[in-house]
């Protein structure tokens, strides 16, 4: 099994609902997030494109965070899921030094926490609660191992790109283009 | 059961005259209450639908193990939002957990708007408000006290006026917002476009946004078909000056020089009927006045419009084209807040005509014809006859409004000489008026000449601090509320019922308006002792209960017709003066003004002035959410954008804070920060509405970002129906506040 998450930059609009769902949902603090938007402008008016992300963790096969996590609090889960485990986190920091995407936080708890693909949802077969909220439904979610899934079908059908691939993490969030 | 029966019978003869059978009826129904309604507290998840904005999304809010408010989801049956809100409907928990809400009825001590309040018990507070109202309706009559509503609280209110004999009711959703649209819909469809509305973008092929930036401002259904229709490959056509989100998405977009729309639409219609385009059989069959209007357009070319529109007239065919091939399944959407430039009506009469000759109105994939489950009334005396209403402040004028203006409101508040009665109290239930109506200087001068003036709000808004008595309401999440009707595809109903009790000392609207009424000798009008039982006696009708719907949430009916879409076989009648859909208007000519539309031009930004143009963000709803905790981490200030070459011009920088000044020589009050950026036009700057707030009690947002409405002093007003024009503004930059007198 290999959890992965692709996100339809023709479709997203922007408007962080995916944000303000995953605080709610995983009693983020105000003013911390484990997901955000970015918005890419190109061109000079009138020729112009705009790119539209929801970026998260990327939850790499490859992992920097994981590798220098001295107390492996950090570790991989089920279907390649990158967790931390808050107690055994001693908050040093490396692996928020060590993560190319920027993808996590200190928590003022004391611990450092990042995106988790809701697995407590996924557990009881509901989908991240940035994927269930998204008005415009362009995040979708699923194991690539089965070709069957959402996820395995819309790679297939349609171009796609993943951020800085040449960090040699290989992300598994992928952005249609 | 046969006491509903029989109930149903009064209700039906009487009118709602109130007779013994119905007191025992009502007895009859309060004991079966008991029984067939839930307790909220015991409930792990209880339906709501959000009161962020007008969309009134269906939804479930969580609780916490500690019994708090956790989440509010979508309810996946809601046809508005399909299990999915929006993300200020997501961050709506953070209307119930703002710490700077109203806490307590309060009492002005002391001069208007110097906002020494003293803490008062409800009684109080009602007291006074009855006691003002009473005072005006003896010595003026009751049409002179007006309410401004926004949102379900009104529905109470408004029926404690006109129990009270006042049909001065406004909510500025009209006159400030859709009002234009709903009259040019009206007078060519007979049929306005409602909300929400009722655009099948779902299976459109083409979809032509003219200055609506669906995606971000989030009317969630709109925004989630606009994005199945990308899917399927429709084509979007954008016409705005700013590369908006929207525009982005779309195949073609038309940087239009602004306040020119009108010019690009009837080249559009001129394209379309000199190529042969339109839909012969539908115009033949369904229209009034099509050689009228193909006479009127024949100079209108496009490259009469490129000089106007600066859009280039292969550009205005190429798109043209593009609607024809997609016609029926077309949408030339007629925005939602449209009251633009003064002359609105008139250029979503042209929206409205091109829609009619592509055939789309009432087509698959064009506009669809929606179906509302109308509740009954609860049974109540009739109301009185008013003896005055807003009109007669205005002779002559806006006949085609159909709603009353709260710009006319508030004018008409003003003493002047031709009016023997002015609007002597105002009461506003969840209407920030200081943000909402253009024209500050003017709104507080009806204030000042106020006996009375009442609010209800959740939060400490600007308006607030001018009221003689303020009302605390209650969030949605701790209330019931009037049931949601609503059109849609099929009819359906939503309940909205309290997850928690309230917080501090706030009450619910509809109890206020029973209390207020109590107190007036109105009783009669609220006969329900409770709101649970108004509202199971409602979904009783109905044949759902209050039970019901603490179950689902959301119920579904049948359609009354089988008439979503126009069937070809059928003919057709129009609710218009000659039964067909007018693209020449009967009404407009009959008031005096073109029946069909015409391009006029608009005043341009005189040197070193940018249009002022302000939309919304996608995580705010007015002025309501500047300071809700969840949404102000999304985005807690609005900035300007700018572009490049003009930012260049003036020497500013990415960020740097400027102040702002008008045509007016009005100053904002707090400076903006700049997004200098290629995605606006040199001649406009933009802005999102709602922001730069002055009242100290409302932490988060007090003084970020600036006020658009401070910016807007000169209202164009449609005189065909009222509408006040706020896009005629001009700005100019300071870098400093202190020079603004110096310069001006
Ligand atoms: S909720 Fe969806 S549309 Fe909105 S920003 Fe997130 S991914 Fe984009
Ligand atoms: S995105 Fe960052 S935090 Fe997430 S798995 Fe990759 S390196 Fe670790
Ligand atoms: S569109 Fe958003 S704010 Fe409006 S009612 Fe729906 S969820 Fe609430």
């Amino acid at each position: 099994m290999r959890y992965a998450m692709a996100v339809d930059t023709k479709k997203c609009v922007g408007c962080s609902d995916c944000v303000v769902a995953c605080q709610t949902e995983n009693h983020v603090p105000i003013g911390y997030c484990r997901d955000w938007v970015v918005e890419v402008t190109d061109g000079t008016y009138p020729q112009l494109e705009i790119e539209l992300r929801s970026e998260r963790c990327n939850h790499c096969n490859n992992s920097p965070c994981v590798r220098c996590c001295p107390t492996g609090a950090s570790h991989y889960s089920e279907g390649g899921i990158v967790l931390v485990t808050p107690n055994e986190c001693i908050g040093c920091g490396a692996c928020i030094a060590s993560c190319p995407y920027d993808a996590r936080y200190p928590h003022p708890d004391g611990y450092v926490d990042k995106c988790t693909f809701c697995i407590h949802r996924i557990k009881k077969g509901l989908k991240p609660a940035c994927v269930a909220v998204c008005p415009t439904r362009c995040m979708y979610f699923g194991d690539l191992d089965d070709p069957k899934s959402e996820v395995s079908e819309v790679l297939k059908r349609r171009k796609h790109k993943t951020l800085i691939p040449e960090a040699g993490t290989s992300p598994q969030l992928y952005f249609l283009i | 059961m046969t006491s509903r029966r029989d109930f149903i019978k009064i209700a039906g003869v009487s009118l709602g005259g109130m007779t013994a059978g119905g007191k025992a009826a009502y007895q009859a129904m309060a004991n079966t209450l008991e029984k067939n309604s839930l307790d909220p507290t015991l409930l792990n998840r209880t339906p709501t639908y959000c009161e962020v904005c007008f969309w009134k999304c269906a939804g479930w809010v969580y609780k916490k193990p500690d019994g708090d408010i956790w989440k509010i989801t979508g309810n996946p049956d809601d046809y508005n939002c399909n299990g999915r809100f929006c993300p200020r409907g997501t961050g709506g928990v953070g209307m119930y957990y703002d710490e700077d809400r109203l806490q307590t009825p309060l009492i002005r001590e002391g001069k208007r708007g110097s906002q020494y309040y003293r803490k008062a018990t409800w009684d109080e507070a009602l007291d006074k408000v009855a006691e003002g109202m009473k005072k005006i309706a003896q010595e003026h009559g009751p049409e002179c006290v007006a309410l401004f509503n926004h949102g379900s609280g009104g529905t109470y209110f408004g029926h404690l006026m006109k129990a009270f004999g006042s049909p001065n009711i406004a909510a500025p959703s009209y006159a400030q917002c859709r009002g234009p649209r709903e009259v040019a819909f009206l007078a060519t469809f007979g049929e306005g476009v409602e909300s929400p509305e009722r655009t099948d973008i779902r299976d459109t092929r083409c979809l032509v946004l003219i200055g609506s930036h669906l995606g971000e401002n989030m009317h969630n259904g709109q925004v989630q078909e606009m994005s199945d229709a990308i899917d399927k490959g429709a084509t979007i056509i954008t016409v705005d000056p700013r590369f908006s989100t929207a525009a982005g998405k779309s195949k073609f977009w038309l940087p239009i020089k602004p306040a020119t729309d009108l010019a690009l639409l009837l080249s559009w219609i001129h394209v379309i009927i000199n190529e042969g385009w339109y839909d012969k059989d539908y115009v033949d069959k369904n229209t009034f006045g099509f050689d009228l209007l193909r006479e009127h357009v024949q100079n209108m070319t496009p490259e009469w419009a490129y000089g106007i529109t600066t859009i280039a007239p292969h550009i205005i065919r190429e798109t043209a084209r593009e609607m024809a091939n997609a016609s029926p399944a077309v949408i030339i959407h007629p925005g939602r807040h449209v009251t633009w430039y003064g002359d609105d009506s008139q250029r979503l009469r042209a929206v409205a005509i091109l829609n009619a000759i592509l055939g789309s109105w009432g087509r698959r994939g064009g506009y669809y014809n929606p179906d509302t489950l109308k509740l009954p009334e609860y049974p109540h005396p009739p109301f009185p006859t008013p003896q005055r209403t807003w009109r007669e402040a205005f002779p002559g004028k806006y006949p085609l409004a159909g709603l009353a203006l709260a710009s006319g409101l508030c004018d008409a508040t003003i003493p002047a000489l031709t009016r023997n009665c002015s609007i002597k109290g105002w009461i506003v239930d969840g209407t920030n008026l200081i943000e909402t109506l253009p024209n500050q200087k003017n709104t507080i001068e009806a204030i000042q000449n106020l006996d009375l003036l009442v609010v209800v709000d959740t939060m400490p808004m600007e308006i607030t601090g001018w009221a003689d008595v303020i009302l605390p309401e209650c969030t949605y999440l701790e209330r019931y509320d009037t049931v949601r009707t609503g059109p849609h595809r099929q009819p359906q109903l939503a309940l909205r019922m309290p997850a928690v009790a309230p917080r501090y000392d706030t009450k619910p609207a509809s109890w206020m308006a029973k209390e207020l009424a109590k107190r007036l000798g109105l009783e009669a009008y609220f006969a329900w002792e409770s709101i649970e039982e108004l509202i199971d006696w409602q979904l009783k009708q109905v044949g759902s209960s209050l039970a019901e719907m603490q179950r689902i949430g959301v119920k579904t009916f049948p359609r009354k017709y089988d008439d979503l879409y126009f069937n070809p076989a059928e003919s057709y009648e129009f609710n218009t003066s000659t039964g067909k859909i007018e693209l020449y208007s009967n009404e407009f000519a009959n008031a005096g003004f073109d029946p069909i539309p015409n391009y006029t031009p608009h005043e341009e930004p005189p040197p070193g002035f940018y249009r002022l143009n302000y939309g919304r963000g996608p995580a705010h709803t007015f002025s309501r959410t500047s300071n809700n905790p969840n949404l102000t981490d999304i985005m807690d200030e609005n900035v300007l954008w700018i572009n490049p070459k003009v930012a260049q011009e003036w020497g500013i920088k990415p960020g740097q804070e400027i102040w702002l000044k008008n045509q007016d020589g009005v100053v904002s009050q707090f400076p903006i920060k700049a997004r200098v950026t290629e995605r606006i036009r040199w001649d406009s700057v933009y802005m999102v509405h709602g922001f730069g707030h002055d009242d100290k009690r409302l932490t988060r947002c007090y003084g970020k970002g600036a006020s658009d409405t401070r910016m807007i002093t000169k209202v164009h007003i449609d005189p065909v129906m009222g509408g006040t024009g706020m896009r005629g503004n001009f700005v100019t930059f300071l870098f400093e506040p202190e020079t603004m007198e110096a310069k001006s």
